[in-house]
């Protein structure tokens, strides 16, 4: 009888596999990914070496040493280390850190808009106290420009009612309403010292979401030649709320990481993320497959470095606010080792 | 990155594949990145030329630690063992960006 070993479910929660229950959920994620994605499965070495990683009864995996990469952290910081700014210097001298982010709890361009001379404050404090790049991260967060909170139609509530066009239109309003609003806050933050600008989960509303910060990133590439620009996606395929919408030629409805860095690349960013939803009712070794695969394709046609979302719900790491360093390792490891990404 | 508790999320990675930041260099390699977009292994390159030091050594603390202070690049400190005399972050930023390179700003 196979031994049985502790391993996670997407939720986080504990379960109990043997080594052969683990590969069928690494071949099933990895088949369940390349149906969606029109993907490649992983290779057949890949997943052994996958299998090693999720049958290892080790509390605790890592890359080989001098595998290291650098990591990007979002939101850094929580409100047990005291200021904003307090937290950030904490991730640079006692979490070692390789960048941290300076946000605001409303994480959208839009409220930021409202207060940004404040922010402009914080930064310049973080940039007299920390050392490590700091970036200024925010949501494009095109939703936000709907009704009842912003002026344009609410896309939400035309699209179930078969008003595609003034559906349409409100996108294409809002979008051009967040790119003004995104350049200025990014360029205030900018001019204040920022490092770089966090565009975070980008198209969470949708392809106009997407645009949006496409549209912006060329904008502040423009008139800022080095300044660090990263794009961190929501999912792993960009909804169409629109459907029309093109950027340079590519419709942007559908696109998934291999065209989303395609797309992120070449309106001038510097970093870009791509991240894969994690499902909840899977194990993580299901999860990690699944994303490995969605992902892997961008790597062959990125020109600039890749960060994998490996934060809360994506990238295989549980769905949790409290994830397991068992499982939130496995995963940091897995796509360093199978993708070789420049960061996480 | 992204959202969780300091110790399921930030600590882990760290821990389990970061490059230790400014224990290293870290935010070194990591300015290559975000303000040139250079790749990873072109970017830890750069930096090991830089600091005359082997791409092994840009994750190792102790080699680190010493050439940092060496080149007044910023470090970490701890309770016993402090460093009043290394430079502010202001001036360890401006040796930084001589050291690879980057505009001022």
């Amino acid at each position: 009888m196979e031994p049985r070993i502790v391993t996670r479910q997407g939720d986080g929660s504990a379960v109990e596999l043997t080594r052969s229950e683990i590969r069928s959920e690494l071949e099933e994620g990895t088949r369940a990914a390349a149906a969606r994605a029109r993907a490649p499965e992983l290779g057949a070495g890949e997943l052994d070496h996958l299998l090693d990683i999720f049958a290892s009864s080790a509390r605790f995996s890592a890359v080989d040493i001098g595998d290291e990469v650098v990591l990007s952290f979002d939101g850094s910081g929580t409100p047990q280390q005291g200021s904003r700014v307090d937290a950030l210097l904490q991730y640079e001298q006692c979490l070692a850190a390789d960048t941290c982010e300076l946000f605001h709890i409303d994480y959208s361009f839009k409220a930021v808009k409202t207060i940004v001379g404040s922010e402009q404050q914080a930064m310049k404090e973080a940039q007299e106290r920390v050392t490590i790049p700091v970036h200024y991260g925010a949501q494009p967060d095109l939703g936000r420009y709907s009704h009842p909170d912003g002026p344009c139609g609410n896309w939400s509530e035309l699209l179930p009612a078969m008003r595609i066009d003034e559906a349409r239109l409100a996108q294409e309003q809002a979008v051009d309403l967040a790119v003004k609003d995104m350049v200025h806050v990014a360029a205030e933050l900018y001019e204040a010292g920022a490092d770089g600008i966090n565009f975070d989960t980008a198209g969470a509303a949708g392809d106009a979401d997407f645009l949006a910060a496409l549209l912006a990133v060329e904008r502040l590439r423009a008139k800022y030649p080095a300044m660090g620009i990263m794009v961190g996606m929501a999912s792993e395929v960009v909804l169409g709320t629109h459907g029309r919408l093109e950027y340079r030629g590519t419709r942007l409805a559908g696109l998934k990481p291999e065209g989303q860095c395609r797309v992120v690349q070449d309106a001038g960013a510097t970093i870009y993320g791509p991240a894969i939803t994690v499902n909840t009712s899977r194990t993580v070794a299901w999860n990690v497959a699944r994303a490995l695969t969605f992902m892997k394709p961008c790597m062959d046609v990125a020109r600039i470095p890749v960060h994998a979302n490996v934060g809360m719900g994506v990238g295989g790491v549980p769905m949790n606010a409290f994830s397991p360093v068992d499982a939130v390792s496995r995963c940091s490891r897995a796509c360093v080792d199978i993708l070789k990404v420049d960061g996480l | 990155m992204g959202s969780g508790d300091t110790f399921g999320m930030p600590i882990a990675h760290a821990v389990a594949s970061g490059m230790n930041g400014l224990r290293a260099a870290g935010d070194l390699v990591a300015r290559l990145e975000m303000a040139k977009g250079m790749r990873l292994t072109e970017a830890k390159r750069t930096v090991a030329e830089a600091l005359g030091v082997g791409v092994a050594d840009l994750a190792d603390p102790l080699v680190m630690h010493e050439v940092r202070g060496e080149l007044r690049l910023g470090r970490v400190f701890e309770l016993e063992t402090t460093y009043p005399h290394d430079p502010s972050p202001q001036e360890a930023k401006a040796a930084i960006r001589q050291l690879l390179g980057l505009p001022e700003r």
